[in-house]
């Protein structure tokens, strides 16, 4: 993206509810934001590592959930009640990348859907905590100062916020010495290593900002549904951030936004003509599709059609 | 202790129909080198030919088996013609986003087709337990793990004493240097992919009238059929089995003496614990197939 693409992009995201008259679209662009932090979250570790996290729904779960008890349970304000979210998924991303990136490639892949899959099971069975298959409604909308952020206009501006946090942190990080290192890894492990690039170190880091943001998402979704269940682990989610990572482009920056941004709209565009069902044997196709055509994505495919932009 | 025998004899007929999903998950990883997230679909599609076999055409027990495994394997066969064969000199993570996009294909096309309810299967068998001493089984049981052990003797011919067998061996120790000897390494893969799709349709239609047949049900079956290929390591025949007993008896003890909210847990648990402890499996003999 050009300089004065990017800032047309910030000036479009930042005047969008003066656009959209419909409050439905307005909960679109919301969802889109919320997928958007989810999809950079995933491609720190897909794209810049080369690990497919299949277990991430997990950390999303994670944030949902820490959220909504410590505001439900506790009592506790928003604020702290997200930084603890994002703080638990991290830890948990810690946990995680210190046991399981150990290993690499399908093996990284088996511990991270178990891992998911035990974290799921915990949250339909530990009835007491989490409410199990029931889960828990009533999670209070955010206060900022004297205000609560009820409408959607306003936490659309909130989620904005955590897409303009989570782009920077990314991008910081990409950017540094870290992402540097990141990509030397994931391009030859045995020469970076040789180099000194120390690789649980690197890949650990990444896992726990990745696991971090997908709290973050986690957190900001439980506070705009205000209700949580363990559908949160649901694959499906999962599913869809792999989809938005690799069909926008995994690896670069403004990959996962337009992912994010072009597989909620669509979607929703879709629903009419075509079932949940259709949408989802449809991204299953997409993805075999976009394998064979399209291997890089969408970014780095306009990157190449138009010379001069990056 | 006769609650323990029938804990351990339900195990081993939950076990059985485990290692016949890793034997066929275990050849393709293995040999082909595919981490096949599909896998589980094939099982549920088994499951769904058996229903329909059994309670829309009316055909016996063996008749719809039989027509599990074909349409198993033709599937399987397509797929890795269509899919897997353009890819075969790609990178282990490209097979594999395109194996994700098959299952989740298949899962939601099965979902579309046959709708989201449980559907069970009807079967011949009394309901009425055989008692033998200290337990009980049903016949319908006893049944399933006869057949089961009868595919995986089967397989185990098949690799040790055909001709397709001793190409598969000669694949999985040395691609290159079985493709001098004149082995069609395209034909070994499609072979492998169709048996192992077949096992899972198999595995899929045998247990299919135990439980209830809905379309996410390859979603377990794939990370237990990946719990077996861990337990017993690459390509092995023989670990897929004792992987697959394992589990199997692992897990009825686990729902019987623990939480039967957690039984599918163990499966999980040991993923983790065996790739953290001893990633090459616990009866790893990284070298051999079968």
């Amino acid at each position: 993206m050009t300089r004065a693409g990017g800032w047309l992009v910030v000036v479009a995201a930042l005047t969008l509810p003066l656009w959209l008259r419909s409050p439905y679209h307005v909960h679109v662009a919301i969802m889109a934001g919320i997928f958007a932090v989810l999809a950079m979250s995933l491609n720190l570790l897909l794209g810049y590592t080369g690990q497919l996290s299949l277990g991430h729904a997990a950390f999303f779960g994670i944030g949902a959930y820490t959220s909504a008890l410590l505001t439900l349970k506790l009592e506790w304000s928003f604020w702290p009640a997200l930084a603890a979210a994002v703080g638990l998924a991290g830890a948990a991303g810690f946990l995680i990348g210190r046991l399981a990136l150990k290993l690499r490639g399908a093996y990284f892949v088996l511990v991270t859907i178990s891992f998911a899959g035990v974290i799921s099971l915990v949250s339909i069975n530990g009835i007491e905590l989490t409410n199990g298959p029931l889960g828990l409604p009533g999670v209070p909308a955010p206060e900022l100062g004297p205000w609560t952020l009820r409408t959607k206009t306003a936490y659309y501006y909130l989620v904005l916020a955590a897409v303009a946090l989570s782009y920077l942190v990314c991008r910081r990080l990409v950017r540094s010495r870290i992402g540097r290192a990141l990509v030397a890894l994931r391009e030859n492990e045995p020469l970076a290593e040789s180099v000194g690039v120390d690789a649980t170190h690197y890949l650990v880091l990444a896992a726990v900002v990745s696991a971090a943001l997908a709290g973050l998402g986690g957190s900001l979704y439980a506070h705009y549904t205000r209700f949580v269940s363990p559908e949160v682990f649901l694959f499906t989610y999962t599913v869809t951030m792999v989809i938005m990572v690799v069909a926008g482009g995994k690896g670069t920056l403004s990959g996962p936004l337009v992912g994010a941004v072009l597989f909620t709209v669509l979607p929703e565009a879709l629903r009419a003509a075509a079932s949940w069902q259709w949408q989802m044997l449809s991204y299953g196709v997409l993805l075999v599709l976009l394998v064979f055509f399209l291997p890089r994505g969408i970014v780095p495919k306009l990157a190449a059609a138009f010379p001069g932009r990056r | 202790m006769a609650e323990l025998l029938q804990h351990l004899l339900n195990g081993l007929v939950l076990g059985g129909t485990y290692a016949l999903l890793g034997i066929g998950l275990t050849l393709i990883f293995g040999l082909m080198n595919v981490v096949n997230f599909a896998h589980g679909e094939f099982y549920t599609l088994g499951a769904y030919v058996s229903f329909a076999a059994l309670a829309l055409a009316g055909v016996d027990f063996f008749a719809a088996l039989a027509a599990a495994i074909a349409a198993g394997a033709a599937l399987g066969w397509l797929c890795e013609i269509a899919l897997l064969r353009p890819l075969r000199n790609e990178s282990i993570d490209t097979t594999m986003l395109v194996m994700i996009g098959v299952w989740i294909a298949m899962q939601n096309a099965e979902l579309l087709g046959w709708g989201g309810v449980a559907k069970s299967i009807p079967h011949p068998f009394p309901t009425a337990p055989l008692v033998l001493g200290p337990v009980a089984i049903a016949p319908l049981r006893l049944f399933v793990l006869v057949l089961a052990a009868g595919l995986i003797a089967a397989s185990w011919l098949l690799i040790q004493k055909t001709k397709l067998g001793r190409a598969m061996r000669a694949t999985f120790q040395d691609r290159d240097t079985a493709a001098l000897m004149g082995v069609s390494i395209g034909r070994i893969h499609s072979a492998t992919f169709a048996f192992g799709s077949g096992l899972a349709a198999a595995a899929g239609a045998l247990l299919g009238p135990i439980f209830l047949v809905y379309p996410s049900m390859g979603d377990l079956a794939s990370l237990k059929a990946f719990s077996v290929v861990i337990l017993g390591g690459l390509g092995s025949l023989a670990g897929a089995t004792l992987g697959g007993l394992l589990l199997g008896i692992a897990e009825e003890l686990g729902a019987g003496y623990v939480s039967s909210g957690y039984r599918d847990a163990v499966g999980f648990v040991i993923i983790i614990l065996v790739l953290l402890l001893r990633p090459s499996g616990l009866f790893a003999r990284q070298e051999r197939i079968a």
